[in-house]
């Protein structure tokens, strides 16, 4: 558990950019800083392994405040992930992974092979493991810089807007591994975005920041949608917030009706109830040219139909 | 007159005669006094390029003062050396160091500010010390932009060198003196060639060096 305890950074200039700020981040779940720039969520990100130190108040890293923990010591414990990957342009791709093992002075043989197994682990060849950055796509950077960062199993893992730079069908990929990374790891990860739709994706909890380091609201992506603490909430989560808390609603509990006869998935929407969020469901009945969602299971069986009035009234549920 | 530009005989009893002014003795010479000063300046401008690098009001003094060196006249600065250290190679070795230092210590620089500084930060994040950043991190992804500093200090020291002859420790360029002297244009020739082709294969064995050392850097256009 990461806690901030009343932590302000204020800059030789006058200028805040964090206020007074207490927060508990969980292990073993995303928290995700978000606001627009200049709400100090990156200040904050740093002063957890030690880049910038707290002008006032305490950051407890599992009880311990991290201002009595020598940096460089910290940080080896701490993985970070950044916006443009970071990566070191004259090491080869397996030595970039295998850097804080290096530093750890693991073993040569050991840290490679620690490297080879993230290499596979984050979705890469491993025959990039003897090329250079500069022979990488921005993605496939990026996917190095995420398992550069897991190379020494930090408990803790600091990813400061690291899917920002790239495009965003990669940027959903990415997004879609990192989720399937954690629900295998169960690392204590703070990421960073200005990009609300990021956040609620991959947030457990989301920390909406407002310009001068003000905390906003904490809240679990649907709360946060359904709930906005205030008008600057409101206003930063953007349109369709109805709609899009849907996205958080499984639809597993939706009553089915037996399909009428006649009714394919073939010309209908289809929606996996295991699987899917009502905003899935909803979506495939408005595609439907007669308003009936098609549940269907991971063979592709019809389980049922739902029906728009069923559907709605589960939404306002 | 049917005089020839190069007269070879001349080059086969020159070459290497025994005497003082043999071309082999003052080729090795003139290698000599060339390569001390790129590599002394060298070793003084990666400290002092460190250290104008991290604190940048060192750089703009120190650049100012390394351009007023530069401009000075090289025989101006061996003939205040003269009293000092003599009709020496040392004579011209120091001014040609002063002057590749004026090459030097900004490539040093640059080659420090090509780090991104994204680059830099992640070391940071990864709990690399300070020292063990510098000579893992840092100063690994500055060697080409210190190695094309490197080339053009290196051609041009190897020029320079010529004007010691002034002072009779000028390397190949006291075939110069000598052919003009004589207006027997051999020597000048002979003189020119090697120097050419000295600078040609100090660029070369440089850029090879590059090759070497940074497989890792993106090829340039």
């Amino acid at each position: 558990m990461i806690t901030f305890d009343g932590v302000t950074k204020r800059y030789a200039d006058g200028t805040v950019a964090v206020d007074d700020l207490s927060l508990e981040v969980p292990n073993g779940a995303i928290t995700v800083f978000v606001g627009p720039s200049g709400c100090g969520k990156t200040t904050s990100l740093r002063m957890i392994n030690r880049m910038i130190d707290p002008t006032e108040g305490r950051i407890l890293l599992d009880g311990k405040d991290v201002t009595t923990v020598d940096p460089a010591t910290l940080r080896r414990g701490i993985g970070y992930v950044i916006q443009q990957a970071g990566l070191f342009p004259h090491r080869r791709i397996v030595d970039n992974i295998a850097t804080v093992p290096f530093l750890l002075g693991w073993d040569k043989k050991k840290a490679r092979d620690r490297a080879m197994e993230l290499l596979e682990r984050v979705g890469l060849d491993p025959k990039m493991a003897r090329r250079y950055p500069f022979q990488l796509s921005g993605g496939q950077q990026q996917r190095v810089g995420v398992a550069r960062a897991l190379a020494a199993d930090p408990p803790v893992l600091l990813m400061d807007e690291p899917f920002s730079a790239v495009d965003p069908i990669v940027r959903t990929s990415l997004q879609e591994e990192l989720l399937r990374l954690q629900s295998e790891l169960h690392k204590t990860i703070v990421f960073v975005t200005h990009d609300i739709d990021e956040a609620v994706k991959l947030g457990d909890t989301v920390a909406v920041l407002r310009v001068g380091g003000k905390l906003a609201q904490v809240a679990a992506p649907a709360d946060l949608l359904s709930d906005p603490a205030d008008d600057f909430v409101r206003e930063f989560l953007g349109r369709d917030r109805g709609i899009r808390r849907l996205g958080f609603v499984p639809a597993k509990n939706l009553a089915l009706d037996p399909a009428p006869e006649g009714v394919t998935p073939e010309g209908h929407g289809t929606f996996n109830p295991a699987r899917d969020s009502l905003r899935a469901a909803l979506d495939a009945s408005l595609l439907s040219p007669d308003g009936l969602a098609v549940a269907v299971d991971d063979d592709g069986r019809v389980l049922g139909v739902v029906g728009q009035a069923a559907l709605v009234g589960a939404a306002r549920g | 007159m049917d005089e020839p530009l190069v007269r070879w005989d001349w080059i086969a009893r020159n070459w290497d005669n025994g005497g003082p002014t043999s071309v082999k003795v003052l080729l090795e010479n003139h290698i000599v006094m060339a390569f001390v000063p790129v590599v002394v300046g060298l070793l003084i401008a990666i400290p002092l390029g460190l250290a104008c690098a991290r604190y940048r009001w060192l750089y703009q003094p120190t650049v100012g003062i390394m351009n007023v060196v530069y401009s000075l006249p090289s025989l101006a600065l061996f003939s205040i050396l003269l009293s000092v250290t003599g009709l020496t190679q040392t004579t011209v070795i120091i001014p040609l160091t002063l002057f590749s230092l004026a090459v030097l210590i900004p490539a040093v620089v640059d080659g420090m500010q090509s780090v991104p500084d994204h680059v830099r930060q992640s070391a940071v994040a990864m709990g690399f010390q300070p020292m063990r950043r510098l000579t893992r991190v840092e100063l690994p992804i500055a060697v080409p932009v210190v190695l094309a500093g490197l080339r053009v200090a290196a051609v041009s020291s190897i020029s320079l060198v010529s004007v010691g002859a002034l002072i009779g420790q000028g390397g190949l360029g006291y075939l110069f003196i000598d052919g003009w002297q004589r207006q027997f244009y051999t020597p000048i020739v002979v003189g020119i060639v090697l120097v050419v082709a000295l600078a040609l294969i100090a660029d070369l064995v440089i850029i090879v060096a590059q090759r070497l050392l940074t497989p890792w850097a993106r090829r340039r256009a």
